[in-house]
């Protein structure tokens, strides 16, 4: 039968977003072909207890491999875990995470099974499955015809919603396959440890060079915190400038993120920046100068400086919260 | 040491784009095409590693169409020491396909590291440097942010998703190299003719069946125009209004 397997990605002891966005999708595509979703779960002994959440999200079976080596992205162990099981499906589906970009291409070499990376939408027909991946830095769209009895697709974050499609999953415990892990992780340097990933959070609050010292992004976190389920971003002015770590950057090089809501502070809205938020559903703009290019694409512009803007928008959104 | 890096001919990212091909190419006419970013960075790390590390060589490697022979020339220009064009007709959207033709070529080349950009501006996908590993059966470090090798070690740090992560590997290696590692060096006019004497060897890329293929390239459509609320912290309440009722995000 032409089944779906679906890596649901997971950090500690929780399936990320990402992962149940990948089990909607590999839902879908099992449905188009006439087949099951056989979701695979690999993380730390305690994982097995939310392989029934995978169940609601549409997995007709999850194997999970419990295993302290997945405290962290084991690589080499996961991919020869996942691998192994592959062959006999139809495709393989994964997020294009951090974790993907690296796992995706290992599993369709290991498989000699082409890969389409980082794509929007997915359909499928006789031996075709067609996908659409944003490229040239989000500027053009490009289709591309995926042939073959087996192919590897990883989604973007945040492109497919998590939908309810519940039943009992058969769960089956599985043991990880032999791998040596050549590359050994030393440290971990947590950036924003208990934060919301920009990956993830429904809300993103941005901070541009707009705010002229590495102390003012206060202001952005503040308006964050007001949130309630928001992170944190950055510019790559900013990131160059050492005010807010590597990893908070948003733009062409950085994050390509697609929140509900993005609130832009004091970035003009360089053409890098755009390139990584443009997909956002809502924009929100604030910054002195009215010609800036942000407000070109912001669905809602506020001209003002951002040290009188900002916190007057920081009181109105936590009493707004405070009405729910 | 003995390194690899694998470039990539890519159009200047702060093109406008316009859709030609039968709607499934990009326009070329008037674009300005160059050594992709991440490439760069990954030439200027090799560099960097054997003029530290006292002798050693340099190869740079690309699969591509005849044009991008210029760009192999522009790594020879900037210290490579010598180039292999693996030929094509026009751009691979086969990850594994490019990964076939570069892995058959580097396999009996005795490399101690192989390098490549994090990803290319114009496929997005991060496939090809991992894929290669994968089929070289090397250790692969993906997004290298910084790198250090000794005694046959490397040790790198990567940027994960809200963290930094720093691993160790033996060589030979893979790794694909991240912004911010090294800033790549202009071509001294010295080294521009040095580089028209140094060897440029072109042959077939062996791509193997090619099974991911274009159908369609369009524009994504224009976010329409948005509005200015107003001026200052008075149009707070406007747009907090707007947020809760019109957007519904708050």
């Amino acid at each position: 039968m032409p089944n779906v397997l679906v890596f649901a990605e997971s950090r500690g002891t929780d399936i990320r977003k990402v992962g149940l966005e990948a089990v909607t999708a590999a839902r879908a595509l099992a449905d188009a072909v006439g087949g099951e979703v056989h979701a695979l779960v690999g993380g730390p002994p305690g994982i097995a207890g939310k392989a029934a959440a995978l169940g609601q999200y549409g997995a007709d079976a999850v194997f999970v491999c419990e295993n302290a080596a997945f405290a962290h992205y084991a690589r080499e162990t996961i991919a020869a875990t996942i691998a192994e099981r592959a062959k006999s499906y139809r495709a393989v589906v994964l997020p294009f995470s951090a974790t993907g970009r690296d796992l995706g291409p290992r599993l369709a070499a290991k498989l000699d099974a082409p890969i389409a990376a980082d794509i929007v939408s997915l359909s499928a027909s006789g031996d075709t499955i067609t996908v659409k991946h944003p490229g040239y830095a989000n500027k053009v769209i490009v289709t591309l015809a995926v042939t073959g009895p087996l192919a590897v697709l990883s989604l973007r974050p945040s492109a497919f919603t998590p939908k309810e499609a519940p039943r009992t999953p058969r769960t089956e415990s599985i043991t990880a396959s032999a791998a040596t892990e050549r590359v050994a992780v030393k440290e971990v340097l947590e950036g924003a440890r208990g934060k919301l990933d920009l990956g993830e959070a429904p809300v993103i609050v941005s901070g541009g060079r707009g705010l002229r010292a590495p102390e003012n992004f206060k202001l952005v976190e503040d308006l964050a915190a007001a949130f309630g389920n928001a992170a944190v971003g950055a510019t790559r002015a900013v990131t160059d400038e050492g005010w807010r770590p590597v990893s908070d950057q948003i733009g062409q090089t950085g994050r390509q993120v697609s929140p509900q809501l993005y609130v832009a502070v004091g970035i003009s809205g360089a053409i890098q920046h755009l390139a990584g938020m443009r997909t956002a559903k809502t924009i929100v703009a604030i910054n002195k100068d009215p010609e800036a290019p942000i407000f070109k694409v912001a669905d809602y512009g506020v001209v003002g400086d951002v040290f009188e803007v900002v916190p007057a928008l920081t009181d109105a959104v936590r009493e707004a919260k405070k009405g729910h | 040491m003995k390194i690899a890096v694998c470039i990539k001919r890519t159009p200047d990212s702060e093109s406008r784009f316009k859709i030609g091909g039968n709607g499934s190419a990009i326009d070329e006419t008037g674009l300005k095409f160059d050594m992709d970013d991440f490439a760069g960075y990954a030439i200027e790390v090799a560099l960097q590693l054997n003029e530290k590390q006292g002798p050693g060589e340099s190869v740079v490697f690309a699969v591509g169409p005849d044009s991008v022979q210029e760009t192999l020339r522009k790594a020879m220009s900037m210290g490579v020491d010598r180039a292999v064009h693996l030929k094509v007709d026009g751009p691979v959207f086969d990850g594994v396909a490019v990964s076939k033709a570069l892995a058959a070529e580097l396999k009996s080349g005795g490399f101690d590291l192989i390098l490549f950009g994090k990803y290319a501006f114009d496929t997005s996908a991060s496939i090809v440097g991992t894929a290669t590993a994968e089929l070289l059966g090397l250790p692969c470090v993906t997004a290298a942010s910084k790198l250090e090798i000794a005694s046959g070690r490397g040790t790198a740090r990567r940027e994960i998703e809200g963290a930094g992560e720093i691993v160790e590997f033996p060589l030979p290696a893979v790794v694909t190299i991240d912004e911010g590692i090294a800033r790549p060096r202009y071509p001294s006019l010295k080294g521009i003719m040095a580089a028209k004497k140094k060897p440029l060897e072109t042959k077939p890329a062996q791509l193997g069946p090619v099974r991911v293929q274009v159908k369609a390239m369009e524009l994504p459509p224009e976010r329409p125009a948005g509005k200015i609320v107003g001026q200052g912290a008075a149009a707070v309440p406007e747009l907090v209004r707007l947020l809760q009722n019109e957007a519904k995000v708050l």
